[in-house]
């Protein structure tokens, strides 16, 4: 168990002049949900697909579930499960039908096909429109019969690519209920995602950038090694003081929320909300307060032109 | 065998997947019935190869009761039936330019000198044939829209027509060079040997339209990224995917021929085992083609473009309207690559001639090739990647 699920080196894929992956290290551990966090475009599916055995890679080793890939992808299918980003069921097969094709493609017995069967439509909460087709059932009810379907074979390792970018808050919480539920059962998970309240629920994540790693560790990892404090300013017109904390060079952003500005000021100010009085600001805030780090600060100070 | 049995088990997981899809697409599954139905009564109904009824002008300059005569008996022939007449030849022109007629009968002001020579000479009377110039001249002239070469060939046909009514000679004293027994189809009908044809060509559009689409179709609805993450094999795929089209393309036969024996009397003097091996044969080799397409096509609507590219050759080059044996040897080769040839040959000699199956092994064995050359094209195309 101490093996790692996932080893990658050196990833790399160029599509003609595109470089969409470049030169990805990493590690998954067993029994672990590990998430990739990056805005649209920046290689997590891509990453993916090369993981399953689907894209060949440029350069780089893989090995998953000790399988040299993209050699021996054949064999790593029957042992690994993948929910794609757009829903890749039959919408006009039921349910039922879906689940009972999927396990027939993957060889299961008649026996312990119903009975999987039986026990995903309740895991699910499936069980109420097992006849409906899937065309027709909501973006959480597809997303859940995706994931069942994706499960069927108990798979040691579950990709799961943008799995809740169609669903509510609410699903999105149940969803990730029946993720730890797999991990407690000996699964490993990679999960790419652009949302942060998704990725703060991983084991360990990976904050990805037009192809590259920039940082990775856990949340609570990450927050610690942000290089910068964050700073909540109120003020009578956020707008231009906005304006001013961008040209300063010891600010790394300042955005809006609602009536405050959150600003993110490099660690080498020891004490930011004095030297933040001190910079004379025009309006002068009225109220400044040193806050807790989110990881939507860690993804900020770790992208863009804010890079340290 | 274990590993057969799995695979056996996939085969059947995706073929009963595709015919309940296909059962829950109505619209086409009614052109499963529809399509050879209509076709067959159109087909059937509107092409025949012996024209009948041609409109022409009539330039009477007799204006005789023998000119009356002879317009009857031509007319009597049913090839040409006069529409119009005119007193002058360039009105009659002008009426085919126009396209109001197809060919204009003028009959001389001397018509009966003419005849009276014919009748001379056509009679072998003690008159040696003169080698004069009046002699040899035809007793009327037509002039023909000879660029459509059928309605030409048709007119020429009367070229040669015996005129005993007008020379009220015996009707036997003329006879043909040639005696020509007339085998299979004694009243020369066209369905006789269109609808045997028309199983080749809707088969040809059908099978090659519904599997070119299968495959294409999994990707263009983002169900082939969740199938290539599966164990399935690629042969696998292609196998489950063809044989409820295998059906499909029985059904359909089963209507064409069933309907072409009810409505036009088209015979079946041959045997329906050979039939049936011939069809199955020809039905396989169009699915496989279909896959092939299927694995070029990056949608659907190429895969569609593609099957008119292989349907179009497959109806004027395979034999379905005009004999091979007229074109240049260069056509009638890339006609032989075409399955419809083949198929086309098979089923008219087996149903037509009464062949054996031996008789039209060599075709047969052809298609059964085509298919497996097919499949194995298809199976090494399909990657079970995306890049």
């Amino acid at each position: 168990m101490t093996e790692p699920v996932i080893e990658a080196h050196g990833l790399t894929r160029r599509f003609g002049t595109l470089t969409a992956v470049d030169a990805l290290d990493l590690t998954v551990e067993p029994q672990t949900i590990y998430g990739f966090l990056g805005p649209n475009g920046c290689g997590k599916t891509t990453t993916v697909r090369m993981l399953t055995g689907l894209l060949t890679p440029s350069a780089g080793t893989v090995s998953v579930l000790g399988h040299q890939l993209p050699r021996d992808a054949e064999r790593l299918k029957r042992r690994i499960g993948y929910m794609t980003q757009k829903f890749s069921l039959y919408d006009d097969l039921t349910v039922a039908e879906n689940l009972r094709f999927v396990a027939e493609i993957y060889g299961l017995s008649h026996r312990i096909a119903r009975q999987r069967i039986s026990e995903l439509l309740s895991t699910y909460a499936l069980e109420p429109m097992h006849n409906r087709r899937a065309g027709r059932m909501s973006g959480g009810q597809r997303q859940r019969l995706a994931l069942a379907a994706a499960t069927i074979h108990k798979p040691t390792l579950l990709f799961l690519d943008e799995p809740t970018s169609a669903v509510d808050p609410e699903n999105r919480r149940d969803f990730w209920e029946r993720l730890f539920d797999l991990i407690d059962a000996g699964a490993s998970i990679l999960v790419s995602t652009h949302y942060m309240d998704e990725a703060e629920r991983c084991h360990r994540l990976a904050i990805m950038e037009s192809g590259h790693k920039r940082a990775d560790g856990s949340p609570a990892e990450l927050m610690a090694a942000m290089g910068a404090h964050v700073v909540e300013v109120e003020a009578p017109n956020l707008r231009a003081l906005k304006q001013q904390l961008a040209t300063l060079p010891e600010v790394i952003s300042a955005a809006q929320l609602g009536s405050r500005l959150r600003v993110l000021v490099q660690d080498r100010i020891d004490d930011p909300i004095t030297w933040l009085k001190a910079q004379s600001l025009r309006p002068a805030p009225t109220d400044l307060e040193l806050v807790r780090p989110s990881l939507e600060d860690v993804f900020v100070t770790n992208t863009g032109d804010h890079r340290a | 065998m274990n590993r057969l049995l799995q695979s056996a088990r996939r085969i059947l997981a995706i073929l009963s997947k595709e015919l309940t899809q296909l059962r829950r697409d109505r619209t086409t599954l009614g052109m499963v019935i529809m399509i050879p139905l209509i076709q067959l009564l159109l087909f059937g109904y509107a092409i025949n190869t012996n024209l009948r009824h041609i409109p022409a002008a009539l330039v009477d300059q007799a204006n005789s009761g023998l000119s009356r005569v002879l317009t009857q008996t031509v007319e009597a022939t049913q090839v040409v039936t006069f529409t119009e007449r005119y007193v002058d030849i360039s009105a009659a022109q002008a009426a085919i330019v126009e396209g109001r007629v197809r060919a204009a009968f003028i009959i001389p002001p001397d018509l009966s000198q003419r005849v009276a020579r014919s009748a001379s000479v056509g009679a072998g009377l003690q008159t040696p044939p003169s080698t004069d110039e009046q002699t040899s001249r035809p007793v009327a002239q037509w002039i023909v829209d000879g660029s459509d070469t059928m309605i030409a060939g048709a007119i020429k046909s009367l070229r040669a027509m015996p005129l005993t009514e007008l020379l009220r000679r015996p009707a036997n004293r003329t006879t043909p060079t040639f005696a020509v027994a007339l085998f299979f189809n004694p009243e020369q009908r066209t369905a006789i040997n269109i609808v045997p044809g028309l199983v080749a060509v809707i088969l040809t559009m059908t099978m090659v339209m519904f599997t070119s689409a299968a495959i294409v179709r999994e990707s263009e609805r983002g169900n082939m990224e969740m199938l290539i993450n599966t164990p399935v094999r690629p042969l696998e795929l292609m196998l489950g995917k063809i044989v409820p089209y295998i059906v499909i393309g029985l059904v359909q036969t089963t209507i064409i021929l069933l309907l072409g024996h009810l409505i036009f009397s088209v015979p079946l003097n041959g045997s329906l085992l050979a039939l049936a091996v011939a069809t199955l044969a020809f039905i396989g080799a169009s699915l496989a083609l279909g896959l092939v397409l299927s694995t070029i096509a990056s949608s659907q609507l190429q895969a569609m473009q593609m099957t008119v590219f292989i349907l179009l050759p497959s109806i004027l080059l395979s034999g379905f309207m005009f004999p091979s044996e007229g074109m240049p040897v260069p056509a009638q080769y890339i006609a032989e690559v075409l399955p419809a040839t083949h198929f086309m040959r098979a089923i008219r000699a087996v149903m037509l001639r009464d062949a054996s199956l031996e008789q039209v092994a060599e075709d047969t064995l052809w298609l059964f090739g085509f298919m497996l050359v097919g499949l194995l094209i298809a199976s090494l195309r399909f990657k079970k990647r995306l890049d």
